[in-house]
């Protein structure tokens, strides 16, 4: 029982990932038309505006020792961060709580960064087959994973979580399984509800704002709002810079579960690509029931006791894909599609 | 008649003429190519091939730098390094047999395909007499086959497989690290003194040639420990998060998780397993414990706090007091402000071998230099006395279990040597079922 939960929660953690990164892929299909394998290195530079701030933050005055050398004969450098020397507590707590600025500083960043690539590129292949559309943002998205690879190196870059949220909680004990028995990293859960808020933000932004009445209302059909003098354009490069922003701030917040590095986005890239089209394209809410069930189901047959049971064939990396041919071919547009979409 | 006699006189003529001219340029082109890419006299090229893209470019970053160090000092620039040091004292910065030393890099991305194709262009476009480098042993075992084929020397760089001196082991190649069986075998004895015998372990494998024979090795060397093994999943290369194999390990009944992984994979398992409370965690009466049987100081810069306390091993350290450890640290340090890594080392001091080989055998003809390196024993290049077996093209020196430090002093500081198995402990038979199943066959000089 307790695996199970286990296992459950491990799904839903990674189905948060999956659903966040989903939820932006089809929000830019749904109202663009636009298949974005750039998203990914959205994803990535999302972590990487963590790393960034980190490192402004630990900004340091470096003095050379006058008394200590390093083995090859030059003076040790002493670091210390600006922040600490300035604001000396408070300071070091800021640095701790980076990831948590970091939601800050990636909002307007991955925003804007979101509308210079509609504006600066992707606009130009609205009318292009989806075959061209593909082929430009996936060589965007190798240009920017080799700018920051540039940058950062190759190397992945530790961020730890806040000291509060460093540890694992008992939930085995707060839930009557005796102790020890479920004990899961806090961060994780941090993220899982983080995920939940975002996801539902974005929902309820949809659903109760003038703005996102009209953004559905393209979605359903761009011409007749078009014609009833609505520049549903300039609201659609909005959601593309809106899809960054949700897409970015997983990132953000993956950094302290996984070290960033550059080639973290591609790791995703396709997996979501896989939820969106399980969940439906264009379908905001399947790309989120999709995302946390196939999380939930990679999860499970990652245990020991599937690979028994397939007589020692491990199935983990492929039961996204396989429920991915299922679906296609069962009901091909997706969990909960539109009819007639990816259906003709 | 008379015209028949002529024809045949003109005929023997003729074809002395044309024998002559045949042969003679193929007398000329065999004495001038005795073996693939003979140098001039005024330079010789060496390949670098290392991955300066992909998940593992820091680190080939770092051998190169040490490749270019070497090339300096054999070119007699800088201070020397570990020529001052070095147990043979045929080099003397002049370069090596008179020519001054030169070289072409390439980009493994370590992919066996892609390291492949660098490798041929380098032996192939830009003449280079040996192929060194490279991160991974899938990479190190596909170029050493290549180099085989090609007629040139292979000088590993940071492959830890057992197979790379062992099935796949080629008469063209030779590796300075160490391997996965000397690992275990390193370590096993301080787990035992450290944790006890009555051990339950779990292993994480990497699943390709490197995680198997790990794996394999630190099974046997455990359960000849009494440790008993409850578990062993094979993860696949691609992995980024670990917590679905980690989540069972919890469940399993054991308590203590070997980490057959290594770069990133091992960045990611290690955090998750200390993030999933592994380390805090007391089972069957004891402190679960998390082992790491291949360190990298680069890389485990990615795991941050989670490797602090943690066993594994590694093939060299830049703390280490002996003097060719020192004299390469400060010539590496001068040159790039950091330390060098134990992949720089390695490949530093491959190079540094393959041009005193080349030195004593008088000759860049790769059999002439295989037999200089074949049961070469020396001393000076920081793993103290070493020995090049003759038998499989490996090199047999002190082994280091390493264990995270609690309190780093610096970015560099990370791990600390806890212990030096001596290579008696290490050493194995070339018949080893470990190693079993290859042949080095025969030299192939090429051309």
């Amino acid at each position: 029982m307790d695996a199970i939960i286990l296992q459950i929660l491990n799904g839903l953690d990674k189905g948060s990932a999956y659903a966040l990164i989903a939820l932006g892929l089809t929000l830019i299909f749904g109202t663009l038309g636009v298949v974005n394998f750039a998203h990914g290195a959205l994803f990535m530079i999302g972590a990487f505006c963590t790393v960034i701030l980190n490192k402004l933050l630990s900004l340091e005055m470096v003095t050379k020792s006058a008394t200590e050398t390093t083995p090859w004969g030059t003076p040790v450098e002493v670091h210390t961060p600006y922040v600490v020397m300035w604001f000396g507590k408070v300071g070091e707590t800021m640095i701790d709580y980076s990831v948590f600025w970091s939601i800050l500083f990636a909002i307007p960043v991955m925003l804007i960064i979101g509308i210079a690539m509609e504006r600066g590129l992707i606009k130009f292949f609205y009318k292009r087959p989806h075959a061209d559309q593909i082929l430009v943002t996936f060589g965007l998205a190798i240009v920017l994973q080799e700018i920051i690879k540039q940058i950062f190196g190759a190397n992945p870059i530790p961020q730890p979580a806040p000291d509060a949220f460093v540890g694992s909680i008992d939930i085995g004990a707060l839930i009557g399984l005796g102790a020890n028995t479920v004990v899961y990293p806090i961060w994780r859960l941090v993220y899982f509800l983080f995920a939940a808020v975002i996801i539902a933000g974005v929902f309820a932004f949809l659903r109760f704002t003038t703005f996102g009445m009209v953004v559905r209302a393209g979605m359903a059909d761009r011409e007749t709002v078009g014609l009833l003098g609505i520049n549903i354009d300039r609201r659609f490069t909005a959601m593309f810079g809106l899809a960054a922003v949700v897409t970015g701030l997983a990132g953000v917040m993956y950094t302290p579960i996984l070290s960033p590095n550059y080639h973290m986005g591609m790791d995703f890239l396709v997996l979501c690509f896989v939820v969106v089209v399980v969940g439906g394209m264009g379908s905001l809410a399947g790309a989120v029931a999709a995302g946390f069930l196939l999380g939930v189901l990679q999860s499970f047959a990652s245990m020991p006791e599937v690979k028994e049971f397939l007589f020692g064939f491990s199935i983990d990396q492929v039961i996204i894909y396989l429920v991915a041919v299922v679906i296609l071919l069962t009901r091909p547009r997706g969990l909960m599609g539109r009819k007639g979409i990816m259906e003709t | 008649m008379s015209d028949n006699k002529f024809k045949r006189r003109s005929f023997l003529k003729g074809s002395a003429a044309l024998g002559a001219g045949v042969v003679a340029p193929t007398i000329f082109t065999r004495s001038a190519n005795a073996y693939t890419n003979e140098p001039g006299d005024s330079r010789v090229v060496l390949g670098f091939n290392v991955p300066q893209s992909g998940p593992y470019a820091d680190e080939g970053a770092d051998e190169l730098r040490a490749y270019k160090l070497a090339v300096k000092h054999l070119n007699g620039e800088g201070d020397g390094g570990m020529l001052n040091t070095f147990s043979s004292k045929t080099l003397n910065g002049a370069g090596i047999l008179g020519r001054k030393v030169d070289y072409v890099t390439g980009d493994t991305q370590t992919k066996s395909d892609a390291a492949r194709a660098s490798a041929r262009a380098m032996i192939e476009k830009d003449g280079a007499i040996m192929i060194t480098g490279g991160s991974s042993s899938g990479v190190a075992i596909a170029v050493q086959s290549l180099c085989q084929e090609a007629g040139v020397i292979f000088m590993a760089g940071l492959t830890h497989s057992n197979d790379t001196t062992g099935k796949d082991k080629k008469a063209n190649g030779f590796r300075h690290f160490f391997n996965a069986y000397m690992s275990a075998a390193a370590l096993a004895p301080v787990l035992g003194k450290e944790y006890g015998t009555d051990r339950k372990a779990y292993h994480l494998t990497a699943d390709y040639t490197w995680g198997w024979t790990q794996e394999q090795s630190m099974i046997a060397f455990t359960e000849e420990l009494g440790w008993e093994t409850v578990g062993t999943v094979r993860t696949p290369l691609s992995a980024t998060d670990f917590s679905s194999y980690i989540a069972p390990v919890i469940n399993s009944g054991a308590d203590v998780l070997i980490l057959n992984h290594y770069g990133a994979n091992m960045v990611n398992s290690l955090t998750n397993a200390v993030q999933f409370g592994l380390r805090d965690k007391v089972v069957n009466g004891k402190q679960f414990e998390i082992v790491v049987p291949l360190y990298s100081r680069l890389m485990a810069r990615g795991a941050g706090d989670a490797v602090k306390g943690i066993f594994g091993s590694t093939n060299w350290h830049w703390t280490l007091q002996d003097a060719g450890s020192q004299a390469f640290v400060k010539s590496f340090g001068k040159e790039y402000g950091h330390p060098p890594s134990q992949a720089a080392h390695t490949c530093y001091v491959q190079t540094l071998l393959y041009a005193d080989a080349a030195q004593r055998a008088g000759s860049f003809n790769p059999c002439a230099i295989a037999e200089a390196l074949e049961g070469f024993k020396f001393d000076g290049l920081g793993n103290g006395p070493t020995l090049y077996r003759a038998a499989d093209h490996q090199c047999f020196k002190d082994v280091l279990v390493v264990r995270g430090k609690e309190k780093p002093e610096s970015e560099f500081d990370l791990l600390e040597v806890f212990n030096v198995t001596p290579v008696d402990k290490v050493m194995y038979e070339p018949d080893n079922p470990m190693f079993a199943g290859g042949s080095l066959g025969k030299c192939n000089p090429g051309a």
